[in-house]
């Protein structure tokens, strides 16, 4: 039979300490996805103000962080700030950072997609009903907001977790990185150990992302 | 005596445990005009789309000539080059201009030469006074302007017969006019037509026959005169009532 | 910033730009060629490849980037399926994009509706003339927007083909910070690459979009 190299899994600890690596990756999502929601909705308020100041502001941050690969804004906050301020951030530390700054400006721009999609006419027929301006929000707007946010958010969360991939790349003992030590420590024992262990970590991220997708396609089909 | 054109036999649809049309029959003969009436939901769309293969029928045949029309049937494609059907909402490919709606099933389908057909569309164009906007695209058209493309579209591939499928209901009151008397004219040059309307004047002024749909079934079949002026059954009598207005003063 | 370190790098940075858009270019193509094929099958709902582009599609779109180019480029060998490093990148960069191209494109079928194709069938056309003159060019252009922000999206993808060693901008930037330490330099020529790449993609993507949204065709 075809060596797949899937022995190595289950040798030792290796698929703990695969899970542990994903554990790692996850915490880091985590971490950024409830620090950007928040601030996400936050900013994506304050642009559907008219300040042209606050706005203008906010278009750059957005239009930059959004522009740039993740992996550029990674380099830039890792190597940058240790050149720039002489501050010395941990992988992990940076990776947070980055992926807050990023997915803030993606959740702010959903949430202003989601309330300027809102049709003009919904405010409207809700004052003709007599309704004061928060009792429109509380019953009208917000409700409508919500459900388009929420599938989009969800969908946030698995983008977030696939992002965190990337963190290999500034050094952080993540799930491909110990794919790689458990690789290189039995490359004699099991030379095709590759195949196995990196369809593991394909399979992985796949469990880790499939079912929040389907949660998100599951809601939006719901809310439609 | 013409051997006619279409032949509707004893054709059943039915959705599901709903029957839409049930055991419908009738021909049409060479440069007859057709007019079904009835109130909404009566099935007289859904015979149309029948007449057109568009719709699966449960049993029943129609027959084009001595060729059966059917849904999913075989060389349904060449049969439907014979037969025109102009929609309610015109359904003009808004990514062709005018003149390329026209063009395309001829040159594509029919494979006949451009030059050939862009004559004949532009002299149909001229006669239908849309000749000016053959390179406009359909969102620059009004409602009326558009269904008379739609039906220039339909004439340019030679049909035997015409199927119009309430191509007036989706329009403003005041362009309804101008895509009836094309098809007054298309009436007066002998070109067989079926259509479904709920202009009951126009039905009277262009239909050899009048056929009144009701519950799926033909419930009256007769000539316009006779149908609208002394209709012989209670529900012609109650759905021709419902145009008439009693004065409230 | 040392400006005579930049002009020393610059040439460098040049040479790895070329090799993103390359195999950007090149991965999108194929991306587009996967797309459309999985977006037919799922819109004419082919029975059996239909389910296989259903599993295709998710376990693209669930998966990062980097893991499946790490599979392809040190896995698929192990079974006898190798792939140079640039082939490798276009054919990750494809299996990533083609479910992203499929899902646009699939919007885009959907929005026609059906009545569209059954006037081009009763102008006497087939399955294949209705889509290839009425569908087709309609759908595309209604999945111009997500169409765009996919080409975006991919191009940013890029940016992790160096894991598996091919001389692209992070690579370069990453490989120079580690031999000089000239690292704001190389920073800054790294932003100024990826936006000479990347802005016009965008400012065409944003014409595009309010193009389509202010007018549609005929304008």
């Amino acid at each position: 039979m075809l060596d797949l190299g899937l022995d190595v899994l289950f040798k030792g600890k290796n698929l703990a300490r695969l899970l542990g690596g994903l554990g790692v990756a996850l915490k880091i999502s985590a971490t950024s996805v409830l620090i950007s929601l928040p601030l996400g909705i936050l900013l994506g308020v304050l642009m559907t103000f008219r300040s042209p100041i606050i706005k203008a502001i906010l278009r750059l941050y957005l239009e930059f962080i959004r522009i740039m690969p993740q992996m550029v804004l990674l380099f830039l906050v890792y190597f940058g700030t240790t050149r720039a301020f002489g501050w010395n951030l941990s992988g992990e530390t940076a990776s947070v950072i980055v992926f807050v700054l990023w997915g803030t400006a993606e959740m702010s721009d959903l949430v202003r997609g989601a309330l300027i999609a809102i049709p003009k006419h919904q405010y409207e027929s809700a004052e003709a009903l007599g309704m004061s301006r928060a009792q429109a929000y509380w019953y009208i707007i917000i409700p409508q907001t919500v459900r388009r946010l929420i599938p989009l958010s969800i969908n946030l969360i698995t983008r977030m977790i696939k992002t965190t991939s990337l963190v290999l790349m500034i050094g952080v003992v993540e799930v491909i990185k110990v794919a790689q030590q458990i690789i290189e420590a039995n490359r004699t024992a099991s030379p095709n150990a590759a195949f196995g262990i990196y369809l593991t970590v394909f399979v992985l991220y796949f469990f880790a992302c499939w079912p929040i997708s389907l949660l998100a396609s599951y809601l939006e089909k719901k809310w439609k | 005596m013409a051997e006619p054109i279409l032949t509707v036999e004893h054709l059943i649809k039915a959705y599901g445990e709903t029957p839409v049309l049930d055991d419908i029959s009738f021909a049409v003969k060479p440069g007859e005009v057709i007019v079904v009436v009835g109130p909404s939901g009566c099935g007289k769309s859904t015979l149309l789309r029948c007449l057109n293969g568009l719709e699966p029928t449960q049993s029943g045949r129609v027959r084009l000539g001595n060729e059966t029309v059917a849904y999913g049937g075989k060389n349904l494609t060449q049969l439907r080059q014979r037969i025109g059907m102009v929609f309610q909402s015109y359904e003009l490919f808004p990514h062709l201009t005018v003149l390329d709606n026209i063009l395309l099933a001829p040159t594509k389908v029919q494979k006949r030469p451009k030059d050939e057909v862009q004559k004949e569309a532009e002299a149909l164009l001229d006669r239908v006074g849309l000749l000016a906007k053959k390179n406009s695209y359909p969102r620059e058209l009004s409602g009326g302007q558009k269904q008379r493309v739609a039906i220039v579209r339909a004439l340019c591939m030679h049909p035997e017969i015409l199927l119009f499928d309430e191509v007036t209901a989706a329009l403003d009151p005041e362009m309804v006019r101008e895509v009836l008397d094309v098809m007054l004219d298309l009436a007066k040059q002998g070109r067989t037509m079926i259509i479904v309307t709920h202009e009951m004047q126009f039905a009277r002024a262009i239909a050899n026959r009048v056929i009144f749909l009701d519950g799926g079934k033909i419930v009256e079949e007769a000539a316009p005169a006779d149908f609208f002026d002394h209709p012989k059954t209670e529900r012609a009598q109650r759905f021709l009532r419902t145009f008439t207005f009693d004065a409230v003063k | 910033m040392d400006w005579n370190a930049i002009q020393q790098y610059l040439p460098l940075y040049q040479k790895a730009a070329v090799l993103t858009l390359r195999l950007g270019v090149a991965g999108i193509i194929f991306a587009i060629v996967i797309g459309l094929v999985c977006a037919v099958i799922q819109y004419d709902k082919i029975p059996v490849l239909r389910q296989i582009v259903g599993v295709y599609i998710q376990l693209s779109r669930n998966t990062p980037l980097l893991v499946q180019l790490f599979f392809i480029y040190y896995g698929l060998p192990k079974v006898g399926i190798r792939t140079n490093a640039e082939l490798c990148g276009i054919a990750g960069l494809a299996f990533l994009g083609g479910s992203y191209m499929a899902e646009a494109f699939r919007s885009g079928l959907e929005a026609i509706e059906p009545i569209q194709t059954e006037s081009a069938y009763s102008l006497g056309m087939d399955r294949w003339q209705a889509m290839r003159y009425v569908i087709l060019p309609q759908a595309m252009s209604t999945s111009m927007p997500a169409f765009m922000a996919n080409v975006i999206f991919l191009l940013k993808e890029t940016s992790v083909f160096s894991a598996v060693s091919l001389m692209d901008l992070m690579f370069t930037a990453k490989d120079l910070i580690g031999m000089y330490s000239k690292t704001i330099e190389c920073l800054f020529l790294l932003v100024v690459f990826y936006l000479i790449i990347l802005l016009p993609v965008s400012i065409v993507g944003s014409l595009i979009e309010r193009r389509l949204r202010y007018a549609g065709f005929g304008s």
